[in-house]
């Protein structure tokens, strides 16, 4: 309103004046279409994007969180499995040893038993045959020398052979005897 | 037109001079019109009002026009200010049906704010919501709304329950208790809503003035200037006051609407 000094005085503050009314509800109403239309639309919308961003984010590194776990969980997995294989084969391989040790044993045991086996009965074989030997050397010694002692009488094959085996069993009675 | 009409005090008179202290009046709240169209009168306050409401839309459209998901400084600071009024007040007093209302709730926080802000902007250096007509007009908005959202909700019948009759109360204390809620519903809310933001706005401007005029109408003799110095001082400590009050009226006139709203959303009782 304007100013009219002295003569009227000022319009009480409590009086609106209805066409500014009308100016403020303008300016509400183009306050209100700017919000209600246009920006705060737009700032919800980047404010969920926002949003999603961040858990979509939260979401992908729990995802390789989930993965690494996984990963270390077989990983774990395929070491036990080493681990028992390894403890296996060690196993097996002393066992195989200690069998293989057992055998080459028993293996040289036996040969050698055969090697004393095969010894004493060459031995006794070469003895017989050392004997058989000797017995026809002094058999054959024997009746040259009792023929030179006693002459042509002794010729007689019979009486020979039995004079010559009593000697010898003597002999060998007498070696007996002596040992 | 001489300086005593534009600033609507005698700035002749000083201390000493046989003129008392020229008060400030409410000729301080009358402006010779910019511009007549009809009868109507386009004032220094409808200026503001309409200058206001674009800077209001101006800072969002520039903060919130191209909303990124990371945002930029303005943005940033906009987003905390709409947070505020979404959360703070919103979900906080209104709850789950807040979303609806959240876009009147950010326009009357942010128009009543910069109404109120002009009062410490140099040049302008006068509230809007210092003339009546602006608080009636926001008061008017929020009357439509708290009936529009009270029928609607209840019904008519409902609505009108809703409106005057509190629940959980004896029987016999409603013949006194009904009148009284209509008539503080309907017509004592609206109103006081209106005049509690004028109320502020005017005694603040007031305020501001009585130190500044004291100032300079104590300046010219030397223990007049120390003493203007004195005043100019406290008229700086109660425009920090007033920033202060601004936006604390502000924040009560939405809360107190976002209360309505919350009131007129409730079951029947």
């Amino acid at each position: 309103m304007m100013i009219q000094l002295a003569a009227d005085g000022p319009q009480s503050p409590l009086l609106p004046v209805w066409p500014e009314i009308v100016i403020g509800l303008i300016c509400i109403g183009v306050v209100y279409l700017a919000f209600h239309k246009k920006l705060l639309p737009a700032i919800n919308k980047a404010l969920d994007e926002r949003r999603e961003a961040i858990e979509g984010g939260m979401e992908k590194a729990e995802a390789v969180q989930a993965e690494a776990r996984q990963t270390l969980e077989e990983y774990r997995a395929q070491l036990d499995d080493a681990r028992r294989d390894a403890s296996r084969l060690r196993q097996e391989a002393q066992e195989q040893g200690a069998t293989l040790i057992a055998e080459m044993r028993e293996e040289g045991q036996r040969q050698r038993e055969e090697i004393i086996a095969a010894g004493h009965a060459q031995i006794s074989a070469e003895r017989q045959q050392a004997a058989e030997a000797l017995r026809q050397d002094v058999g054959k010694i024997a009746i040259d020398l009792a023929g030179r002692l006693v002459g042509e009488s002794l010729e007689d094959h019979a009486r020979q052979s039995r004079t010559i085996d009593r000697f010898l069993d003597d002999l060998e009675e007498k070696a007996e005897a002596g040992r | 037109m001489n300086s005593d009409q534009t600033l609507a005090f005698e700035t002749d008179c000083h201390l000493f001079q046989d003129c008392g202290y020229p008060a400030p009046s409410l000729w301080s709240f009358q402006f010779e019109p910019i511009f007549s169209i009809g009868g109507f009168e386009f004032n220094k306050p409808a200026l503001l009002a309409i200058l206001g409401s674009l800077l209001v839309v101006g800072f969002f459209w520039a903060a919130f026009g191209k909303a990124k998901v990371v945002p930029g400084k303005l943005q940033m600071v906009a987003e905390v200010l709409y947070d505020f009024v979404r959360t703070g007040i919103g979900r906080a007093v209104i709850g789950k049906q807040a979303e609806s209302f959240v876009p009147l709730l950010v326009t009357l926080f942010f128009t009543v704010w910069m109404f109120n802000l002009w009062a410490v902007v140099p040049v302008a250096q006068l509230p809007a919501s210092s003339i009546i007509a602006y608080p009636i007009a926001l008061a008017l908005v929020v009357w439509v709304t708290y009936m529009t959202v009270t029928f609607k909700t209840n019904g008519f019948v409902g609505g009108i329950r809703n409106l005057c009759v509190p629940g959980g109360l004896p029987k016999p204390i409603y013949v006194i208790v009904t009148p009284i809620e209509l008539l503080s519903n309907v017509f004592l809310r609206p109103f006081t809503l209106a005049v509690r933001l004028f109320a502020n706005m005017f005694a603040g401007h007031v305020l501001i003035l009585v130190f500044l005029i004291g100032a300079w109408y104590m300046l010219g003799t030397v223990v007049g200037t120390f003493f203007a110095f004195g005043s100019l001082f406290m008229t700086l400590v109660i425009t920090v006051f007033e920033l202060f009050i601004q936006a604390l009226q502000a924040y009560v006139f939405t809360i107190l609407t976002a209360t309505y709203i919350s009131g007129a959303l409730e079951e029947p009782h």
